[in-house]
C-alpha cells in the first residue's frame, strides 16, 4: 500500500473542499477501497475518512413516503430496519445477499454504490486494463472472461459492476443524493452509472470531490412491496458475487400486472434496468408465458464477450424465475438463504 | 504524520500514537499490542479469520484502517472469558469439536459472538450457516461449528429470559 495523507474533515463542505484536491479518495468502511490499495490497483495520494460526518447515518421516512438513506448507513442496518424491508423488502433481500455479515456490518450505502468492478484483469497490476491504466489494453478480452459483460460492453472494456444492492434500487428508481463544490444534485440512479465506451475509466456522472450524501426511494416504489423478489446465482451458496441476478418487482392488479420493474446484475458495467421487458408486461397476465416473453426482452441486445454466452441463456431463466416469485408474493419473513435459487421455492412457483 | 487514537480494548482505555496511518486494525492488534490471539488468514475480507467485535458489531479488522476507529470500543478474543471462565461462545466450541487446528477458531467464536447479538438465526441451522458463510475453516469443521452456535445461542437466551424474569 502506498503512502498517503489522512484526512479527517468535520461537515460535508470541508470534505468536498478536501476530495477537491488532485490525488484524493474517500474513504468510508474502506472493504473495498483497502482491498484496492493493498493491491497497488488504487494509489490515492491522500484518504478523506467520511466515516466521522454527522447527519449521514439516518433512515428516514418523509412525509410523502418516499426514504431517505444516508450515505453512512451500513448494509446491515438498512436490510434489517423494519420499516425500510417491509416497504423494499428486495432491497433488503439483496442485500442480505451480498458479502458476509461482517463485511455487511461495516460496509456503507456510499461505499456498495461506487465499489469497482471484480474483474481479476483489474486487480492484477501486471495485466493490461484501460479502466486502471487508460489506453494499455484489456487483457480480460480474449483471457478469462467467463464472468464478464453480455450488455453494454465496448471493444475497451467488458467489466461488470458487482453490487447487488445497486440492482433492485435500479429496479426501483432510486435517487442518488451528490454534494459538491457547486453544491448539491439528485441524480436517478439508471442515469449515474456510465457505460464503458472508450472511456472504461469514467465509471458515473461524479465529478472530482463530489461526494453521494445519500439515496432516496420515491414514495411510488413502495407500491411494489407486495411483490418483489432479488434472485441471485453465485458460484457457492453464500459469500459470493453474483454471475447473473435479478431484481423484480410487480404491481398486480385482478392477475393482471399493472406495472412492472425489472433489473439485472451481473451482465453489464451498470445495474442494467430491462425497459423493454418492463413494457412487454404492462397489461399481460400474470403468467409464465408472460415472464419468458419478458425475459426474451430483456436479454434481446445481448451479445457474448467472451467464454460467456452461458450468461445470456441462465439470465433469462434467472428473470423467468425472479418474476414468477415476484408474482407469488414477497414472503412473509426473509428466507434464511436470501436471494438464493437454493432458498425452498414458494407454492406455485416452478423450477425453470 | 504522527496521529493519536483512542481504543477501549477488551475494557481497557489505550491512547495509542501511530507513525502510519496504513495500520489496519488486526496489524495494529497483533503486531503492536501483540495480541495475537485475531488471526491473519487472507488480509483481503475473504475469510474471516480476523473477525473482532467493533462497538459491539463484528466486522473483518483487516480492512479497517485504525485511524479511522478513534473513539471504538474492541473486543477480541482476549476479551472474552471472564475471571477465568471461558465463555459460553467458548465452551460450545469445546463441546461440539467446533475445530481441528484451531486457526479460524478465534475468528468464528467472535463472529458467532456477533451473530448471536444480532439476533437474526434463531435456533435455524440454515440460518446459522448463512450468516457464518463469512467464516471460513480449511479443516471443514462446519457440522461441530454450526452444533456449537447453536447450543451457545440456547444458552444465551435462555441465561436473558432468566434475567429478565
Ligand atoms: C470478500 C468480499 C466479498 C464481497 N461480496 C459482495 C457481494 O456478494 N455483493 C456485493 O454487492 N458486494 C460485495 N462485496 C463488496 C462490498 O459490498 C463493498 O466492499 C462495500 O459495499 C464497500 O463499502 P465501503 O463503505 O467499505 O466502501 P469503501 O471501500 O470505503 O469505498 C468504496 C469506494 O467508494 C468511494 N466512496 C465511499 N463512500 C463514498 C461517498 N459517500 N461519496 C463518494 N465516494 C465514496 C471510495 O472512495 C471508494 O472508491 C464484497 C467485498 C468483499 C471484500
Ligand atoms: S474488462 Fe475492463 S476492467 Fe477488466 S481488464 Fe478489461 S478494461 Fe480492465
Ligand atoms: S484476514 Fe481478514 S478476512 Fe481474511
Ligand atoms: S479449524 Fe482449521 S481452519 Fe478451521
Amino acid at each position: 500500500m502506498n503512502r498517503f495523507d489522512y484526512i479527517r474533515p468535520k461537515n460535508v463542505a470541508e470534505a468536498v473542499a478536501a476530495a477537491s484536491e488532485p490525488g484524493s479518495a474517500y474513504l468510508a468502511a474502506g472493504t473495498n477501497l483497502l482491498d484496492l490499495m493493498k493491491g497497488g490497483v488504487s494509489r490515492p495520494e491522500r484518504l478523506v475518512d467520511v466515516t466521522h460526518l454527522p447527519g449521514l447515518d439516518r433512515i428516514e421516512t418523509l412525509a410523502d413516503g418516499a426514504m431517505r438513506i444516508g450515505a453512512l448507513v451500513k448494509n446491515s442496518e438498512l436490510a434489517y430496519d423494519e420499516a425500510f424491508s417491509a416497504r423494499f423488502p428486495a432491497v433488503a433481500e439483496a442485500l442480505l445477499s451480498g458479502a458476509s455479515a461482517q463485511l455487511r456490518n461495516a460496509a456503507t450505502v456510499g461505499g456498495n454504490l461506487l465499489q469497482r468492478t471484480r474483474c481479476a484483469y483489474f486487480y492484477d497490476t501486471a495485466s493490461a486494463c484501460n479502466k486502471r491504466a487508460p489506453g494499455s489494453g484489456c487483457d480480460a478480452i480474449g483471457g478469462e472472461n467467463h464472468g464478464h459483460a453480455v450488455l453494454g460492453w465496448s471493444e475497451h472494456c467488458i467489466a461488470t459492476h458487482p453490487s447487488d444492492f445497486c440492482v433492485p434500487l435500479t429496479a426501483l428508481g432510486a435517487i442518488v443524493k451528490i454534494e459538491g463544490k457547486d453544491g448539491r444534485r439528485d441524480v436517478p440512479i439508471t442515469d449515474f452509472y456510465l457505460l464503458p465506451g472508450d472511456t472504461p475509466d469514467r465509471e458515473n456522472v461524479l465529478s472530482p470531490g463530489e461526494m453521494i450524501v445519500g439515496v432516496r426511494l420515491p414514495a411510488e416504489a413502495a407500491g411494489f412491496a407486495a411483490n418483489q423478489r432479488y434472485l441471485k446465482v453465485r458460484e457457492r451458496t453464500s459469500y459470493a458475487f453474483a454471475v447473473v441476478s435479478a431484481a423484480a418487482a410487480l404491481r398486480i392488479e385482478d392477475g393482471t400486472i399493472a406495472e412492472a420493474r425489472l433489473a439485472l446484475g451481473g451482465v453489464a458495467a451498470r445495474p442494467w434496468r430491462a425497459i423493454e421487458a418492463e413494457a412487454a408486461l404492462a397489461g399481460a397476465p400474470a403468467s409464465r408465458a408472460s415472464f419468458e416473453k419478458a425475459a426474451e426482452a430483456a436479454f434481446a441486445d445481448a451479445r457474448p464477450s467472451g467464454d460467456n454466452a452461458y450468461k445470456i441463456a441462465l439470465g433469462k431463466r434467472i428473470v423467468t424465475r425472479a418474476l414468477a416469485m415476484a408474482a407469488s408474493g414477497t414472503p412473509e419473513v426473509m428466507p434464511a438463504l436470501p436471494a438464493s435459487p437454493f432458498a425452498p421455492l414458494s407454492e406455485g412457483v416452478i423450477h425453470v | 504524520m504522527n496521529l493519536t487514537i483512542s481504543l477501549t480494548i477488551n475494557g481497557e482505555p489505550r491512547s495509542i500514537d501511530l507513525d502510519d496511518p496504513r495500520v489496519t486494525l488486526l496489524d495494529l492488534l497483533r503486531e503492536r499490542l501483540h495480541l495475537t490471539g485475531t488471526k491473519k488468514g487472507c488480509d483481503r475480507g475473504q475469510c474471516g479469520a480476523c473477525t473482532i467485535l467493533v462497538d459491539g458489531q463484528r466486522i473483518n479488522s483487516c480492512l479497517a484502517l485504525a485511524v479511522s476507529h478513534d473513539g471504538a470500543d474492541i473486543r477480541t478474543i482476549e476479551g472474552l472469558a471472564e475471571n477465568g471462565q471461558l465463555h459460553p461462545v467458548q465452551e460450545a466450541f469445546i463441546a461440539h469439536d467446533g475445530f481441528q487446528c484451531g486457526y479460524c477458531t478465534p475468528g468464528q467464536i467472535m463472529s458467532a459472538v456477533g451473530l448471536i447479538a444480532e439476533g437474526h438465526a434463531g435456533d435455524d441451522p440454515e440460518r446459522v450457516r448463512e450468516l457464518m458463510s463469512g467464516n471460513l475453516c480449511r479443516c471443514g469443521a462446519y457440522r461441530g461449528i454450526t452444533e456449537a452456535v447453536l447450543e451457545a445461542e440456547a444458552k444465551l437466551s435462555e441465561r436473558d429470559r432468566s434475567a429478565a424474569a
